[in-house]
């Protein structure tokens, strides 16, 4: 997993000032709304506001808190060119069978949790359809890289609602009883930086999403169906 | 249907809720004709299990009567009776494929969780917080079994349920944890924690041919069951010096295996135990291993440190320095319970062992409340409780 290097311009730096202060609300938040349950739970809660004021004081995480708060390392801006999110996961299937059913884009929406619907339109073209922050948003992707059983790597086309490129590159492991795959996307965001940092608050860090996603995908191919507690989602 | 259902610290309640239905392909719902409260239920109602949730279903030992089955699962037929294992396996991954099944990395809807907690998820449990997957328990009358088709175990109807009902758990998760200590003819094995998984530990270290087992606890009533039932020679830790009784029983040497049948809410009569209940009750530490630090202490040179007991955080004064400088070697972790039910059930079948020779209170599931109480408390020689869903619940005057 390497972090794209981002670009040190000045939304950059203005951003991660408000990462910063937004960091220390939410830890004084945490400290506050922790303490006053007056429960195990506030208490751990309160407790691991820690790391997060730390960052938001010093601009790093602690070093004890490295192998606990990764994410950052796994989702990079890099300055204007939208946010990347990278990701890799190793299934119990074949090759061919876990980038055939990649390959057939109307199977993403099925793990996928943000996406509605893909169409495809022939020719390389397809139709996504996603849950935006209000209303749908939709645009149209081209597959720009192909080869069987290896890669698949698509880019929205101009004039669409949201720019997106992506690439999944399909290796094998453990002497060919694994497959392990390697997903890139990038795209810019509606709302841009700031929608990153609302959307990371409000819980909805890109690279927690693609994680969750790729799980589901692993699931449906290894066990045949997505685990649930009860119906509707369970937190 | 009723439920057994978490309220919060030492308080869980009976309560109406509604009836589990099908909800995935591979899917089966039983009909809960036994189940038991387990010692590890004492860790949820002690408060010591995060990401509990006000009106979760408890219980993870149960058995029934399969009454629906889902469109894929082609193994199970509604009628069959099964005892269903509490830890919960996809049967495809490569954990499963390696029989590792605790670990199993499909069965935890709520991963997450407990990645951030510890890099990786094991399988999810029924009725054991949100981080294991917030299924609901077997503590009700009905259940859903997910992934049903590789994970309850048909069971015969000549054996009695109290016979074959803590196949769920406690047998096999004792059983798993002497066969951790990679008994040898010959060997003594040391159990820390006579309680239910205490008891199939001794029983199975002599199945798999230890020559001694020493067991350790407190309680006379599960010291006197070790020693006459399981045939374990005993000791009461709050009369004895624990180490030097070990050392001097094996001759200098030390136990070739110790058992930590425990976990994290420790009791002993040390100072180490007193600390740990200071930092925790301050919640400066999460865990008391008091049996555990003893364990590696009294373990043999190049022996084994066996752990069935749960801990669940960070351990505070852990001598890893005495396990390195003896070269032990330390096995734990939840029960592969796929692997362990079938051969167990045959041990069964032939008559070895009779699990229900723990079984001290057989009570309604409308008990439930006072039944936690009577075994976190172990009062009226509290061992194991067994809940039947159905019968009538016990007149309060009878206590």
């Amino acid at each position: 997993m390497q972090a794209q290097a981002p670009e040190l311009d000045t939304f950059h730096d203005t951003q991660l000032e408000i990462e910063r202060w937004a960091g220390f609300a939410m830890a004084t938040a945490m400290v506050v709304f922790g303490l006053s349950r007056r429960s195990v739970p506030g208490v751990v809660l309160a407790a691991a506001a820690a790391p997060l004021a730390y960052r938001s004081l010093t601009g790093e995480w602690p070093g004890l808190a490295n192998g606990l708060a990764r994410a950052d390392t796994r989702v990079a801006l890099a300055g204007s060119r939208g946010i990347h999110v990278r990701e890799a996961i190793r299934l119990e299937r074949p090759r061919h069978e876990v980038y055939a059913f990649w390959r057939r884009l109307e199977n993403l929406p099925r793990f996928m949790e943000h996406l509605q619907s893909v169409t495809d339109l022939g020719g390389g073209r397809s139709h996504w359809v996603a849950t935006g922050p209000r209303t749908a948003v939709e645009w149209d992707a081209e597959i720009v890289n192909e080869v069987e059983d290896e890669v698949i790597g698509w880019k929205s086309v101009p004039g669409s609602d949201i720019a997106t490129a992506g690439s999944v590159r399909f290796s094998t492991a453990r002497q060919g009883r694994n497959t392990q795959m390697s997903v890139h996307l990038q795209y810019a965001a509606p709302g841009g930086g700031v929608g990153r940092l609302l959307a990371l608050l409000l819980g909805r860090d890109p690279a927690h999403m693609i994680r969750e996603d790729l799980r589901r995908f692993k699931q449906l191919l290894e066990a045949g169906e997505i685990p649930c507690a009860t119906r509707g989602v369970d937190a | 249907m009723k439920a057994v259902c978490y309220y919060g610290k030492a308080d869980v309640r009976v309560e109406n809720v509604a009836d589990p239905e099908i909800l995935n392909p591979r899917d089966a719902i039983v009909r809960v004709t036994a189940t038991a409260i387990c010692g590890s239920d004492l860790h949820i109602y002690g408060g010591y299990i995060p990401t509990m949730q006000k009106g979760d279903v408890l219980g993870h030992e149960f058995m029934g009567e399969v009454v629906d089955v889902g469109r894929g699962n082609t193994r199970l037929k509604i009628g069959d009776r099964v005892v269903v294992p509490f830890t919960i396996a996809c049967g495809h991954c490569f954990y499963c494929k390696e029989q590792l099944w605790a670990l199993c990395d499909n069965s935890n809807p709520n991963a997450w969780m407990a990645e951030k907690l510890y890099g990786y998820s094991a399988s999810g449990l029924f009725g054991y917080s949100h981080m294991y997957g917030g299924y609901p328990g077997g503590q009700a009358e009905y259940a859903r079994v997910p992934f049903a088709d590789v994970g309850p175990l048909r069971v015969p109807d000549s054996l009695s349920d109290e016979q074959v009902l803590f196949l769920s758990d406690i047998f096999p998760t004792g059983y798993m944890a002497a066969e951790n200590c990679q008994i040898k003819p010959g060997d003594t094995v040391a159990v820390w924690g006579c309680g239910p998984v205490g008891q199939f530990a001794i029983q199975s270290a002599f199945l798999l041919g230890a020559e001694r087992v020493i067991a350790i606890d407190r309680y006379p009533e599960r010291l006197s069951l070790a020693a006459s039932f399981s045939k374990a020679e005993v000791l009461d830790y709050s009369h004895v010096d624990v180490p030097d009784a070990l050392r001097e029983m094996t001759g200098g040497q030390g136990p070739d295996g110790c058992i930590d049948a425990v976990g994290l809410e420790s009791h002993g009569t040390t100072l180490d135990a007193w600390y740990d209940r200071a930092k925790t009750s301050m919640y400066l530490a999460t865990d008391r291993p008091h049996a555990l630090r003893q364990a590696i202490g009294a373990c043999r040179k190049g022996g084994t440190v066996s752990i069935p007991g749960v801990y669940g955080g960070w351990l505070d004064k852990f001598p890893l320095g005495a396990a390195f400088a003896k070269g032990l070697t330390l096995k734990m972790g939840q029960t592969h319970m796929h692997r362990y039910m079938p051969r167990l059930l045959q041990h069964i079948e032939r008559g070895d062992i009779d699990p229900s020779f723990i079984i001290t209170h057989r009570v309604a599931l409308e008990d439930a409340p006072e039944m936690y109480e009577t075994f976190r408390a172990k009062q009226d020689a509290c061992v194991k409780v067994v809940m039947k869903p159905g019968a009538a619940a016990r007149p309060a005057a009878a206590h």
